[in-house]
């Protein structure tokens, strides 16, 4: 396929990540894919995002595993413990809870327990999101428990290209990375990746520049926040929308800039609000530049409970346009 | 017994000098705890020597190991240099990890010494990885996971053994089976008569071996290596032990019954072995104190240049947490 043909198709987020892994796999001998279902007699993962890796790159290096989420990720780790780059798919942010152990207490930290003798750069690729019905065990945002263990690296991305250039960017990355995907917007097209981009990590996006108000969010809630700031921006308020694509370390010097300009935020995730990756961002604006705002920052972020089943209650759980529309009047009024 | 089952004379003096220097460096790592010169956590394997002398004659230097909290003696065995031991369990900046990862996870590379975890089961898991580097690589090095008998009940064994069966990983899993988990005994916690027993569901060839015996061991472990490296699979050795000094050194061990630790201990496999040499003629006395009495001075020396050796610089808190340094 030329350039001008792949520019005019759109992509979906699945497609940009089979992209990213299979560029992996051809650049790099020591990129070995596993999981569940991940090789193409299994149908590339049941998502199908892998799908034609393991016939392009051979089963070793794609391999459907047994449904083991500790030993998917004791095997990545040992890999890479010795120069190789291993993808794991944990198919369900939930099912990483099962491979904590392997996660927290090994892959984080054994750059750090080894005085710098291993490494572990694996990347760990977890899909989820409300809005299919999957009730409470399918579907949570766990990232702050990532984002509070030393040693680990998490990302995510709010639209294809920036899909494939991040994971692109993790798997080479020399730490751990959390790679967190979305589920309600795996199928919906963008504009395609270009072939060998990567995005770099650490490094947020400003998606709209403003003057009147931040708002720092990422992932899926990224064209939320950009739908609320487009209704503000009818009535005349002009809102920055930073996408911060990696959540872990997070891009301090680009959020703290801009509050810095607009004097007022806002943080933005679907993940449940208390304790969350909203609470950090709040408290570290609050810190660097209390005298500065004109009004305390907002957190907008999912009620204090499991994922519901039933479909007004998962509609209502994951936070929309009004309730981000709602913290900026709050804090522009 | 196969003639390529029993060591040679070189291999025989080779597990002694082994066995000697793990059963010496235990005896000074108590000693300088009780002296109050060095407080630490330790996990004495005092009484468990014989496995991993038996296990690390049969290994390669780049054959990979990885073990657990009570690890010293299969770190010493697989080679980690005293030096680099001590100043890390004293934590201090010129151990093996800078004095960042303490006695409960040494780590050596160099060595093969990949990891030393502190989470019991968790050896395994990562023992397969670097066992399918090195069956994606093929560069015939094996892999040996030590546990302990409390680690065949968590999720993790059973995960990780299943894994390397349906792959023919070259791993081994080695299990010192000291009778007690903790405090508790081997037979209140766990089901299976024999954990060996348990290699079966996993289609994979499972042994019980009397680990204190060094011939026995010995042939078990040479056994199961040389199935890995020839692309036959993994093996589960259970290897029967038992703990001199209690699960962390300094506790009560009024858990532990009193005549079947005595009799363990009357049993030492360490003298019993160093006579047998001497009975059998393989080696003399003075042989024998000639291995001894270097060891033990360098394990001292070891001891006393960790004592004085410098702590790490307070900047190490920001190193190696990633790749690059975390900002100040």
């Amino acid at each position: 396929m030329n350039t001008a043909t792949a520019k005019a198709k759109k992509m979906s987020t699945i497609q940009a990540l089979n992209m990213a892994l299979d560029e992996a796999m051809a650049a790099d001998p020591g990129v070995i894919v596993l999981g569940e279902d991940v090789a193409d007699p299994e149908d590339g993962g049941v998502m199908g995002v892998t799908k034609g890796l393991s016939t392009r790159h051979g089963d070793e290096r794609v391999r459907s595993t047994p449904i083991s989420e500790q030993a998917i990720i004791g095997a990545c780790i040992g890999a890479a413990m010795v120069g190789m780059r291993p993808v794991a798919e944990i198919m369900l942010m939930n099912f990483s809870t099962v491979a904590m152990d392997m996660i927290v207490n090994h892959a984080a930290k054994l750059r750090f327990m080894s005085g710098g003798q291993t490494q572990v750069p694996i990347t760990i690729r977890m899909t989820t999101g409300a809005g299919f019905s999957t009730g409470g065990q399918h579907a949570d945002y766990l990232e702050a428990w990532f984002a509070h263990t030393a040693g680990l690296k998490v990302v995510t991305y709010s639209s294809p290209a920036e899909a494939k250039g991040l994971l692109l960017s993790c798997i080479f990355d020399d730490d751990p990375c959390i790679f967190i995907e979305n589920l309600t917007t795996y199928f919906a097209p963008g504009t395609p990746a270009e072939p060998g981009e990567r995005i770099p990590l650490g490094v947020a996006n400003i998606v709209k520049p403003g003057s009147d108000a931040t708002v720092i969010t990422y992932g899926a809630q990224v064209p939320i926040a950009l739908a609320a700031a487009a209704k503000l921006g009818e009535q005349g308020a002009s809102i920055e929308v930073i996408d911060l694509r990696t959540i872990a370390p997070w891009d301090r010097g680009t959020v703290l800039q801009s509050v810095a300009r607009t004097r007022r935020a806002v943080v933005v995730h679907e993940a449940v609000k208390p304790f969350g990756v909203g609470a950090e961002i709040s408290s570290v604006i609050h810190e660097e530049l209390f005298s500065q705002l004109k009004f305390p920052v907002q957190r907008v972020g999912a009620p204090f409970c499991p994922v519901p089943y039933s479909k007004p209650l998962e509609q209502a759980f994951v936070p929309g346009v009004a309730q981000i529309e709602a913290a900026l009047r709050r804090i522009l009024d | 017994m196969n003639a390529d089952m029993t060591p040679d004379k070189a291999t025989l003096l080779e597990m002694y000098r082994k066995m000697s220097l793990l059963k010496q460096n235990d005896e000074q790592a108590r000693a300088v705890i009780l002296s109050g010169k060095l407080p630490m956590i330790y996990y004495s394997p005092r009484g468990q020597e014989v496995i991993p002398s038996a296990v690390s004659v049969n290994l390669k230097r780049e054959d990979y190991i990885c073990t657990i909290y009570r690890g010293t003696h299969d770190l010493l065995a697989k080679g980690v240099p005293l030096k680099d031991l001590w100043a890390e369990m004293a934590g201090k900046a010129s151990g093996t990890c800078k004095g960042k990862g303490g006695p409960m996870h040494i780590t050596h590379p160099a060595s093969g010494a990949m990891i030393t975890t502190g989470i019991v089961g968790s050896s395994m898991p990562i023992a397969n990885g670097l066992a399918l580097a090195s069956q994606l690589r093929k560069d015939g090095r094996v892999t040996v996971a030590y546990f302990g008998d409390a680690a065949s009940n968590i999720g993790a064994f059973h995960e990780a053994l299943n894994m390397a069966s349906v792959w023919k990983l070259p791993v081994v899993f080695v299990c010192q089976n000291n009778r007690y988990g903790e405090h508790t005994r081997f037979e209140k916690a766990t089901a299976a008569k024999r954990i060996s027993d348990r290699a079966i569901g996993y289609q994979m060839p499972g042994v019980t071996v009397d680990g204190n015996d060094p011939l026995a061991m010995f042939a078990a472990a040479k056994e199961a290596i040389d199935r890995a490296r020839e692309g036959g699979g993994p093996t589960l050795i259970e290897a029967m032990t038992f703990r001199f000094f209690g699960h962390v050194f300094g506790d009560a061990d009024a858990y532990m019954d009193k005549e079947e630790k005595a009799a363990a201990m009357a049993a030492d496999p360490v003298p019993r072995y160093r006579a047998w040499l001497i009975q059998q003629g393989h080696a003399t006395e003075a042989q024998l104190h000639a291995i001894d009495e270097p060891l033990g001075r360098e394990i001292a020396e070891a001891i006393e240049g960790a004592i004085a050796a410098p702590f790490p610089d307070l900047a190490e808190l920001r190193k190696d947490v990633f790749a690059a340094e975390v900002p100040a």
